[in-house]
């Protein structure tokens, strides 16, 4: 039995959003949607997330830093994009120093398009990728019975 | 046998109720900010959780201090509830904290460097007050035994209510609770990330929670002794005391390590010192 369904941590990095998604997702944390509730915690510490929740485009300054997060999260960890710049580059895409979504530089699971999005839809998102955790705990599981057999 | 029996039972029973009071903390926080808050069983969850996720470590040296940690801090415990020398309790205690510290320092991360650093401090600012709650229970039962201290035939308190009250004051960086959080904490404070657990990740991150729970017992176990021989009323006033300081945590903002330094000494001479004293001249 799992208990990543529990207690997911999560971690927000602002890309170069426009802030408008990064007050949707601390909306979440407040008495009116309290995520808290599901057991999830902004923990702010790659270190203990679980999940990386990213809002706004990649771009040549902060690919490496996105990059730098998703390697330091241990196994097994879910990335869901949050808002149309996350998930595509939305306004940004054509601009010379963008990327595009954040699936340009890291696998991402979950995507939440809008603009912003709304926290409902950030709530949801998180719980879709909770599912995705899951399955990647139990895939895991599995790899480590083969290497030990 | 009884010894064995009394350290198995707080072996297994003291995580439940650290665990519980953990659980009542995040609800009555949540509710006090007009949250609905997360379950009851939800740091079990979280402890479950991080038993389940990889390990990531920078310095394999940082599993050992952690595991030192929460050895140490079990060792109080028994030690406590099987009514042993205060004096070794205290002892044992702090070399459970400085294994704490150890490990934050040899993670090499800055966050968790100022985290150990204010961890010290913390140690400072506390010690002279649990030293003088031992000395304190000495004045009034010329023991030094915690067995002997819980059979005193009258509730402590009524000799020592400064001791008391300085052991509570005390209590709030003991439990890690604002406005003393300075060396780490479970809220999202980007100022220094997670401070000594920076760098915990999977088991070990699992442990030092675990050590937290032990530790909050043990100290409740304090509070509890001033009151021993009306048993009721001594769970009632842990009790209370906890909830005093999560009343606390929720309207205070944290201090600088200067203010907490001379507040904790300030209430062990002004609260501690100064009842001592009392007796001692009424003695």
């Amino acid at each position: 039995m799992s208990y990543f369904k529990k207690s997911p941590w999560l971690i927000h990095y602002d890309g170069s959003s426009c802030n408008g998604c990064d007050i949707e997702v601390l909306a979440c944390l407040t008495p009116l949607y309290d995520v808290e509730r599901f057991g999830i915690v902004n923990t702010g510490n790659p270190k203990h997330a679980d999940i990386l929740l990213i809002t706004g485009s990649v771009n040549e300054q902060n690919k490496s830093v996105i990059q730098n997060i998703y390697d330091q999260m241990p196994d097994p960890k879910v990335v869901v994009a949050v808002g149309i710049c996350a998930t595509s580059g939305g306004i940004f895409a054509d601009c010379y120093n963008v990327l595009g979504g954040v699936d340009k530089l890291i696998p991402v699971d979950v995507y939440v398009p809008g603009c912003a999005a709304r926290p409902e839809a950030i709530i949801d998102g998180v719980v879709q990728g909770l599912g995705v955790l899951e399955e990647k705990y139990k895939n895991r599981k599995e790899r480590k019975k083969k290497v030990n057999a | 046998m009884k010894i064995l029996l009394t350290t198995v039972l707080f072996i297994i029973l003291a995580p439940v109720a650290g665990g519980l009071l953990s659980g009542f903390d995040r609800k009555i926080s949540a509710r006090m900010q007009k949250r609905v808050g997360p379950s009851i069983l939800q740091p079990f969850y979280d402890v479950l959780k991080l038993f389940q996720k990889e390990n990531v470590v920078v310095n394999i040296s940082q599993n050992l201090y952690a595991f030192c940690f929460l050895f140490f801090t079990v060792f109080t415990g028994v030690l406590f509830f099987n009514g042993a020398d205060i004096l070794l309790i205290i002892f044992s205690l702090t070399l459970a904290g400085i294994f704490f510290v150890l490990g934050g320092y040899s993670t090499f991360s800055p966050y968790s460097f100022i985290g150990s650093e204010r961890e010290l401090l913390s140690m400072v600012a506390d010690e002279p007050m649990i030293i003088l709650t031992a000395v304190g229970m000495y004045m009034v039962t010329k023991s030094f035994s915690v067995a002997d201290i819980a059979a005193y035939g009258t509730p402590l308190f009524f000799y020592i209510p400064g001791v008391f009250l300085g052991f509570l004051f005390i209590l709030t960086i003991k439990l890690k609770k604002s406005p003393f959080d300075l060396s780490t904490s479970h809220h999202a404070h980007q100022e220094l990330v997670s401070g000594v657990t920076t760098e915990f990740s999977g088991k070990p991150l699992a442990w030092i929670e675990l050590a937290h729970w032990y530790e909050n017992v043990f100290l409740l176990g304090i509070v509890y002794l001033f009151f021993a021989p009306v048993p009721v009323i001594g769970v009632a006033v842990a009790l209370l005391a906890y909830f005093l300081e999560i009343f606390i945590d929720n309207i205070n903002a944290r201090v600088k390590w200067q203010w907490m330094l001379k507040s904790a000494w300030g209430a062990a001479i002004g609260l501690g010192v100064l009842n001592i004293f009392i007796l001692y001249i009424v003695q």
